[in-house]
């Protein structure tokens, strides 16, 4: 392997690195019930939002830090950070693109994300999640038309207290985990998503989130309901700019599907992955689970990660309807010293449930990947099937990969198969590539993107193209 | 009075009772219990223990025995019919009577661990304790505060062993219920050969507690294979922890073959220390009723070009529970591993559960490995094929099922193994009045 270029890779400049100066209203750090009540009277919350969140305060208190995934991190100290910041003028939000503070479009044109044009052309809305407060919503009008409900959590629990009253909580409860609970507590934005019963929701919906002032923790929470016969795909995309401490993403994304209901969920994460010792990178603890509730329901998680310092993040699907689907699509590539425990969890409880799970995993540099899966059929889940396979490509060898699969099977008809596989890139395929005149980083870069080619060819289309693209700039280099 | 407490009492009592012995072993067994002490039974919420529950030992109250007697005809009956050394314990005491060692070639020992002691103690002291410690679990320390009793193979140097080894451990039913630490050591020398039969069997009644831990040794070009039969009476409690460390070009093939045991948990740990070292694990379970089957196995490849190949089978019926957690850890700079992991499930019973993990750690990058894990029913196609060629159904998934544990057991080349568990197996089956009569002919007709 070329050292040589390694090296440029490993001290590449992080290509999305800058930092907007956007003056936030940001509290001190530190957490108790004094900062909760901060955020929810900030947010203009009724009295049940800030009860809810101090309940999941309290059981955050009783709480430990999970220790269980294979990560290494140093403990995190929670009065460090600070919960709560969002862009000046609250009141004064704008109403269209136009208003939007031209600095805060600037930076989407560095990402090369031109929001309006993108949006006008991709026919999607985009909720911009920038600092925690939603700045824009696009094309809610036409949403409007259809039904369907696309806004802010924080407008939803305003506008919509009995949906929000009645979903929110109901498929990741505010106990679930260490970091749902303290999501529960703190959240500050995140999107809100409701298509009424047999409505097809007529554009792809998307939300970029960013993650800005310095020392910020950002607590998203997404809620995504899809009545009877709904549909829905949502897209969610992330660029953060460089920085110097370690900063705490703890998210929770719901997804609640009736019956005949579909709710397909597509991220391509590209957080900072910290500098060449792994210092600065985002830590990424994310709880992902979506409600298959009503019979023939069906909910599919894509997933591109190639981003931060730390992910942890299982999003999974409760098969709780009959013959309901759950799929689980991933692509996880680490590089440098990130580390990444991730996978999926696939819970079979209602009769002829069916999920299938395919992980590819790449890991270069120094990096550490884990998958981490659970399939359990429940005595109730007569003929569940589920298909997993997960792979794993090393490249280089300082890097590491492992699979933990658990299977807990407790039904006799059920048919469940895992299969997984870990291997490098091999010697006669990139001779084959080369002896046909394709360079050798292309060539790796053929041979990569076949490697994941199942689970791009789930994507949406405009996100499979910058997927695509993201994991030849993150592999750059690392092969030689 | 804590579960913990009540078994350091028992220990307590059994070293009271002791005579004058080598310092080192009186501090081994101390070291045991404070390790055992500090780390109590191990329960669910840990995760190498997250599908067993161990209460079942905890909260019953074991004695030790002291004598072997043992009906000779009831274990004739239960003997492996093969020409062997064989060794037998009853409860984990030395039964002289019920073991042969007439007729060891030249540079092979088989003792009880008490005689090898006697003989020459600081031979033992060397490598006992040096693959299981005290801190690999609550169950090898326990079994460190109890030893005194197991035993010892040594084989010299480009020995090749004529005969198959068998130690064989007999549970005995009685008014209490018993506990026995055995305590196995195998040294294969450059370029031995063995095959050592483990048999674990006894009364139908019995509900004893066996903690074994076993320790083996494979130098360069050692060759061993280890069967582990397990076919405990349903009542019983079975732990086993088993380490092997090999060195270059060993190659070490285990069959775990466990029927019996109501409560079973095997640890079998492979430490591939040396280029061209190899080891193969053949598994088979059966559970029914109650039983509840643990194995849980772990190959670390600590040098280049190690192999690893590992294939678990289980059949699980009524409500037996059984889990399996097989792990291959590839060390950095460990190049060019092929490493192999297989687990096929059958559930034959709504009730049954089967709980199974195949994990691989990786941290090197010029390797090939794969797992696969599969929980299923028969193949209704081949149901039906064999139901076109006019055999009823029933008999068609006993054959089925048979057969399925048959690609685990063709493996095995010594008759009296495989026939016995062919015979266990088809007993146990839910089909098994409609392979009656079946099985016994095909055995009868493959001897002549």
């Amino acid at each position: 392997m070329a050292s040589q270029e390694m090296e440029e890779l490993v001290r590449r400049e992080y290509k999305e690195g800058f930092v907007t100066d956007i003056e936030s209203e940001t509290v001190p750090p530190g957490l108790d019930e004094g900062t909760i009540a901060f955020i929810s009277k900030k947010k203009g919350e009724p009295e049940w939002m800030l009860e809810w969140r101090l309940k999941a305060y309290h059981q955050w208190l009783k709480m430990t830090s999970p220790s269980w995934a294979h990560l290494d991190y140093p403990p995190i100290d929670y009065q460090a950070i600070s919960y709560y910041s969002a862009p000046k003028r609250p009141e004064d939000r704008p109403q269209s693109l136009d208003e939007v503070d031209p600095k805060l479009l600037e930076t989407y044109e560095k990402l090369g994300i031109p929001l309006h044009e993108r949006a006008a052309l991709a026919g999607v809305a985009v909720d911009a999640v920038f600092d925690s407060v939603s700045v824009t919503t696009t094309f809610k009008e036409k949403l409007h038309e259809a039904g369907v409900i696309f806004c802010s959590i924080s407008e939803a629990i305003r506008d919509y207290p009995e949906l929000v009253q009645q979903y929110l909580g109901s498929v990741v409860p505010q106990g679930d985990n260490y970091f749902a609970a303290l999501n529960s507590a703190v959240f500050t934005d995140g999107s809100f998503v409701f298509v009424p019963e047999g409505v097809t929701c007529p554009m792809e919906l998307s939300t970029y989130f960013r993650i800005n002032a310095a020392n910020t923790g950002q607590f998203e929470r997404t809620l995504i309901v899809c009545e009877s016969r709904a549909e829905v795909s949502y897209l969610e995309g992330c660029t953060a700019p460089q920085r110097d401490e370690n900063q705490l993403h703890a998210a929770v994304v719901e997804l609640v599907a009736l019956e005949d209901a579909k709710i397909k969920y597509s991220t391509v994460q590209n957080w900072y992955p910290g500098d060449e010792d792994g210092k600065g990178g985002i830590y990424n603890f994310v709880t992902k689970r979506g409600d298959c509730r009503g019979d023939r329901s069906h909910i599919s998680w894509t997933q591109v990660e190639t981003g931060s310092a730390i992910t942890w993040k299982y999003p999974s699907c409760m098969l709780r309807g009959k013959d309901s689907v759950g799929e689980f699509y991933s692509v996880a590539v680490t590089n440098g010293r990130q580390q990444a425990d991730t996978g999926t969890k696939m819970v079979h409880i209602g009769e002829g449930t069916r999920s299938t799970i395919v992980s590819k995993g790449i890991a270069a540099g120094r990096s550490d990947q884990s998958y981490r899966g659970l399939v359990k059929v429940g005595p109730r889940a007569k003929n569940a099937r589920n298909f997993t396979q997960c792979d794993s490509l090393l490249i280089g060898d300082t890097c590491g990969a492992h699979t933990f699969p658990y299977q807990e099977i407790g039904n006799s008809s059920a048919k469940v198969e895992h299969e997984a596989t870990t291997s490098k890139i091999g010697e006669d395929q990139l001779f084959y590539c080369q002896s046909r005149g394709i360079g050798e980083e292309d060539a790796v870069n053929m041979i990569v993107n076949g490697f994941c080619k199942d689970v791009f060819q789930e994507l949406p289309m405009e996100f499979a193209v910058e997927a695509e693209a993201l994991l030849n700039v993150t592999l750059e280099g690392a092969v030689g | 009075m804590s579960d913990e407490q009540r078994f350091l009492d028992r220990l307590a009592e059994r070293n009271a009772q002791r005579g004058d012995e080598p310092t080192w072993i009186a501090a081994r067994r101390q070291a045991g219990a404070a390790r055992f002490e500090a780390l109590g039974f191990p329960h669910r919420r840990v995760e190498e223990w997250k599908y067993t529950d161990v209460r079942d030992i905890a909260r019953n109250d074991f004695v030790l025995t002291e004598n072997a007697d043992f009906s000779p005809a009831t274990a004739a009956a239960l003997t492996l019919p093969l020409d062997a050394h064989r060794l037998t314990f009853v409860d984990g005491v030395f039964a002289p009577a019920l073991s042969d060692l007439g007729s060891l070639p030249e540079g092979v020992q088989v003792l009880p661990l008490s005689r090898a002691l006697e003989e020459n103690h600081e031979a033992v002291g060397g490598p006992l304790g040096r693959l299981t410690g005290v801190d690999f679990s609550s169950f090898a320390a326990l079994n460190t505060a109890f030893m005194e009793e197991g035993a010892v193979v040594r084989l010299a140097p480009r020995t090749v062993v004529d005969k198959p080894i068998v130690l064989q451990f007999l549970s005995r039913a009685g008014e209490q219920d018993v506990m026995s630490h055995p305590r196995i050591l195998v040294e294969a020398g450059g370029r031995s050969e063995a095959t050592l039969i483990e048999h674990h069997v006894g009364e139908a009644e019995a509900a004893n507690f066996t903690n074994l831990v076993e320790e083996i040794i494979l130098e360069r070009g050692a060759i061993l294979t280890h069967y582990k039969l397990q076919e405990a009476p349903l009542k019983d409690r079975h732990i086993a922890s088993i380490h092997v460390e090999q060195a270059r070009d060993s190659r070490y093939v285990s069959f775990n073959l466990n029927l019996g045991g109501g409560l079973v948990r095997n640890d079998l740990v492979s430490e591939l220390n040396g280029e061209g070292a190899e080891a193969i694990y053949n598994g088979l379970f059966y559970g029914q009723g109650r039983q509840h089957v643990d194995n849980h196995t772990l190959v670390n490849h600590n040098a280049p070009r190690t192999f690893s190949r590992e294939n678990y089978k289980g059949i699980l019926d009524d409500r037996a529970h059984g889990v399996f957690n097989g792990k291959v850890i590839v060390k950095r700079d460990s190049q060019q591993i092929e490493a192999e992991q297989s687990n096929a499930n059958l559930l034959l019973s709504d009730r049954a559960e089967i709980d199974t993990k195949p994990e691989l750690e990786i941290y090197a990058d010029d390797v090939k490995c794969a797992h696969g894990a599969t929980t299923g029913q028969l193949d209704e196609e081949a149901i039906y094929a064999l139901r076109t060629r006019g055999i009823d159904e029933q008999t068609a998934r006993g054959l089925l099922t048979l057969a399925f544990a048959g690609e685990v057991m063709d493996r095995v080349d010594l008759d009296a193994v495989s026939e016995r568990v062919e015979l266990a197996v088809a007993g146990k089956l839910p089909e098994r009045f409609n392979l009656a009569g079946l099985v016994e002919t095909a055995s009868a007709f493959s001897e002549e």
